[in-house]
């Protein structure tokens, strides 16, 4: 299964709907909605944070919690 | 309503919108900062005149992304939202959003339209729509939205008086209707109930009760009884939460959809290109590294011709009185214990200043943001976050506004460990003792003929703050038994020039805050020591009159007999007898009973180490006016014939005030922050012995 946390830098995905329950309420407020696209612009040094675009929002989030949400990749 | 009845305005927006210029634009200086009962977040309001004459009340609100907190900051803004306090409640809200990120800025507008309070959307940053291929149809979007909205730059003035009508004319306007109607969707049957509770609150208020368990003063306890239960079942509320975000959007979507329009060809990948400069693997720490050793090379270059001109006048000043005034209490209490001083907090104003303003640059150009993505990887080995490299650096200037700066961080234990392990940081506090102990025991050389020896040093005292407070930031992620249940997200603002006015209004709030608060504790201080020192128990009286028989046997001059006299005086004074008692414990350190005084009092705050011996000397010193440092350089230890602040003294001073929790001013914000003594008590005892034990190895080894 993709997640976030598998995209190399410069792909993108759709979050899928089956990670509603997982994706926290914040992120959810920020953007970070099933069927919204997401595309990977950094790493950081390290392997850690990752560095995304998604909904139009500029975000940095953890691998942790981006390994949580599910996508399918274009 | 009355033209005279002032009425509640409150901005809000997500963080990076321009709300704070908006703010700074509405107000001119006619603003305060207070606190929050209770807490102590930061309160702006200004006043402002209304083109009906009305005076609108404005607060800045904490910057959020929803109403929901995640953050000590954003429940602020939700507490103001639901207080039913009308002092409190606003009559108007401005919603500020940024024209780029439109949508998400729109989240926040929907709750809070949802609350019916008079609202109005500002949206800021229009200068850069044709930049940025943007267009908008304005008529619509106030159709869709029902709502007034404003298209502004904030620094437009005429654009600015468009949202003074606005305001003015929001307030006669009756509660709006909710603008998502989303609730029936989720669970119609549910929300009935919840509305059947009170008809005192509307269903969107009731339900951030529910989802919040935060209640406004007047809710009866029977109501919170009823709306607790429905929240018994806590994943069914998460579970509607999380379909109220996504029916929100999907409204916000539907009416961006008709009324935004972006054209893609026109966006340029600044952004794109910047980030992957100042993001990458090698570059990024580079710059980072030098954006670091710029300010702190600022700090000493800019700052010390400013400060030797306020030394300077503060000692001239002081001559000047004592020449004009007739002797006597007064004059003493003026030129020994008032104008040193003020002069001992006025002289941190350069340093504090120029800190705060390039942390204001970096944070209003976006630049920040990027530091907080390279670093966190690296600062979580040491059970911290990326966010906690802003406290870290403006510990540097005080560690009183970085351990509040640490509200960001939304893990618990990332953030406690950022609190404690701040104050190893050099603040500025420490920059005096620093500065005058490196004058007088290090040599103004050049190392390899460039690098200033005197510098060096002081450098090498920051890394050691730095390292302590890494070393014990790792030591306390290795001990504390703390469960990580938060998590990381931060947004990545776009790039833009910072606005000279915000910078300016930041710096001057910041630093007037500063030395207000400290300088009441070191004024205070100062003036009590002057007491201590020239006032003494029975023996004190006799002192003069003794030198003055023992004198008569030896041949001395005049001058050296009155040297003689103000020294044996101080010894029998309140404070010479502290000093005495603690000399014990210190001598150990290499430390005299005077260097003792200053240690007390030094735990009020560091700074006023300098200031005490500044007080001390000048007494001891009748007809002297010199600077402090040149009679601290001139002190002799009486038993060995050699200078008091040797080598291995004043190294074992400055490891002893890089380690020492000695300000009372953190202790109380950190007190407040963690919200239990427990925790500063740690900091307290902790960095104490730290600092103890390792000025006693230094002295011990190098005397």
């Amino acid at each position: 299964m993709n997640t976030i946390a598998s995209l190399q830098i410069g792909e993108m995905g759709v979050i899928l709907e089956e990670s509603l329950d997982r994706i926290p309420l914040k992120l959810l407020e920020m953007g970070c909605l099933p069927g919204a696209e997401v595309k990977l612009l950094q790493i950081a040094p390290f392997n850690d944070p990752i560095y995304i675009c998604v909904n139009g929002s500029h975000l940095a989030i953890r691998k942790e919690t981006a390994s949580q949400i599910l996508i399918s990749k274009f | 309503m009355s033209k005279t009845q002032i009425i509640n305005v409150a901005l809000i927006g997500n963080p990076n919108t321009g709300k704070t210029s908006l703010f700074n634009q509405l107000t001119g200086l006619n603003q305060k900062v207070g606190n929050y009962p209770g807490v102590t977040v930061d309160k702006k309001q200004g006043k402002c005149k209304l083109p009906n004459n009305q005076i609108a009340l404005i607060t800045d609100l904490p910057g959020t992304y929803s109403i929901n907190p995640t953050s000590l900051d954003e429940s602020i803004v939700l507490k103001t939202l639901l207080s039913n306090n009308e002092l409190e409640k606003p009559d108007v809200i401005v919603v500020v959003a940024d024209v780029e990120n439109l949508k998400r800025n729109l989240l926040l507008f929907t709750q809070i339209q949802d609350l019916e309070i008079p609202t109005v959307l500002v949206i800021n940053m229009a200068d850069q729509m044709r930049r940025k291929g943007i267009s908008i149809d304005i008529q619509l979007l106030q159709k869709e939205l029902e709502t007034d909205v404003v298209l502004i730059s904030a620094r437009n003035a005429a654009e600015i008086n468009k949202v003074k009508e606005v305001i003015a004319n929001k307030n006669k306007i009756d509660k709006p209707k909710p603008v998502c109607k989303i609730n029936h969707k989720i669970d119609a049957e549910y929300f009935a109930e919840l509305q059947k509770v009170t008809p005192n609150y509307s269903l969107y208020e009731l339900w951030l009760m529910v989802t919040q368990n935060s209640f406004p003063e007047k809710v009866t306890e029977v109501e919170k009884q009823k709306i607790n239960e429905f929240r018994s079942d806590i994943s069914k509320v998460k579970r509607y939460q999380h379909k109220e975000t996504i029916y929100r959007y999907q409204a916000i979507n539907r009416i961006l959809k008709a009324t935004y329009k972006v054209d893609a060809s026109k966006a340029t990948d600044l952004r794109s290109r910047l980030d992957k400069i100042f993001t990458h693997k090698i570059f990024g720490y580079v710059i980072f590294f030098g954006i670091l050793l710029l300010i702190f090379q600022s700090i000493f270059d800019w700052a010390s011709a400013p400060m030797d001109f306020i030394d300077e006048f503060f000692a001239n000043s002081a001559e000047f009185v004592k020449s004009q005034l007739p002797t006597g209490m007064f004059t003493d209490l003026l030129t020994d214990g008032i104008i040193p001083g003020i002069g001992g907090v006025v002289i941190f104003i350069p340093q504090i200043a120029i800190l705060f303003f390039l942390i204001a640059v970096l944070e209003e150009t976006g630049y920040m943001s990027r530091v907080v993505f390279l670093m966190d990887k690296i600062m979580r080995k040491f059970g911290m976050s990326g966010k906690s490299v802003i406290p870290l650096i403006s510990g540097t200037a005080c560690a009183i506004p970085a351990v509040m700066s640490t509200r960001t961080i939304t893990s618990w234990k990332e953030r406690l460990i950022t609190i404690l392990v701040t104050p190893f940081t050099t603040c500025s506090a420490r920059l005096p003792v620093y500065a005058i102990l490196i004058a007088i025991i290090i040599p103004n050389k050049k190392l390899f003929g460039f690098l200033s020896l005197q510098g060096f040093t002081l450098l090498s005292l920051y890394v050691l703050g730095f390292a302590a407070a890494i070393i014990s930031a790792y030591i306390l992620h290795r001990t504390l038994k703390i469960k990580n249940t938060s998590f990381f997200v931060v947004e990545m603002p776009n790039y833009k020039l910072p606005s000279l006015k915000n910078v300016f209004f930041d710096v001057f709030e910041k630093t007037k805050a500063f030395v207000l608060g400290a300088g009441k504790i070191i004024l205070a201080i100062s003036i009590v020591l002057w007491f201590l020192a020239t006032h003494g128990p029975s023996s004190f009286k006799d002192a003069e009159k003794s030198v003055i028989e023992n004198a008569n046997n030896s041949q001395l001059s005049e001058e050296a007999l009155q040297q003689k006299i103000a020294s044996a005086k101080l010894e029998k004074s309140y404070i010479g007898i502290a000093g005495k008692a603690i000399e014990p414990a210190v001598k150990p350190l290499g430390y005299d009973w005077k260097i003792g005084i200053g240690l007390i009092t030094s735990f009020a705050a560091r700074e006023v180490f300098v200031g005490t011996l500044a007080t001390i000397y000048s007494i001891e010193g009748v007809e002297d006016e010199a600077t402090i440092k040149e009679r601290m350089t001139a002190e002799i230890d009486p038993k060995t014939g050699e200078k008091r602040f040797n080598f291995a003294t004043g190294m074992s001073l400055l490891v002893f005030y890089a380690f020492a929790m000695q300000c009372m001013a953190t202790l109380a914000i950190v007190k407040r922050e963690t919200k239990s003594w427990k925790w500063p008590l740690i900091q307290l005892v902790g960095m104490g012995i730290l600092a103890y034990v390792s000025a006693l190895i230094v002295y011990q080894f190098l005397k």
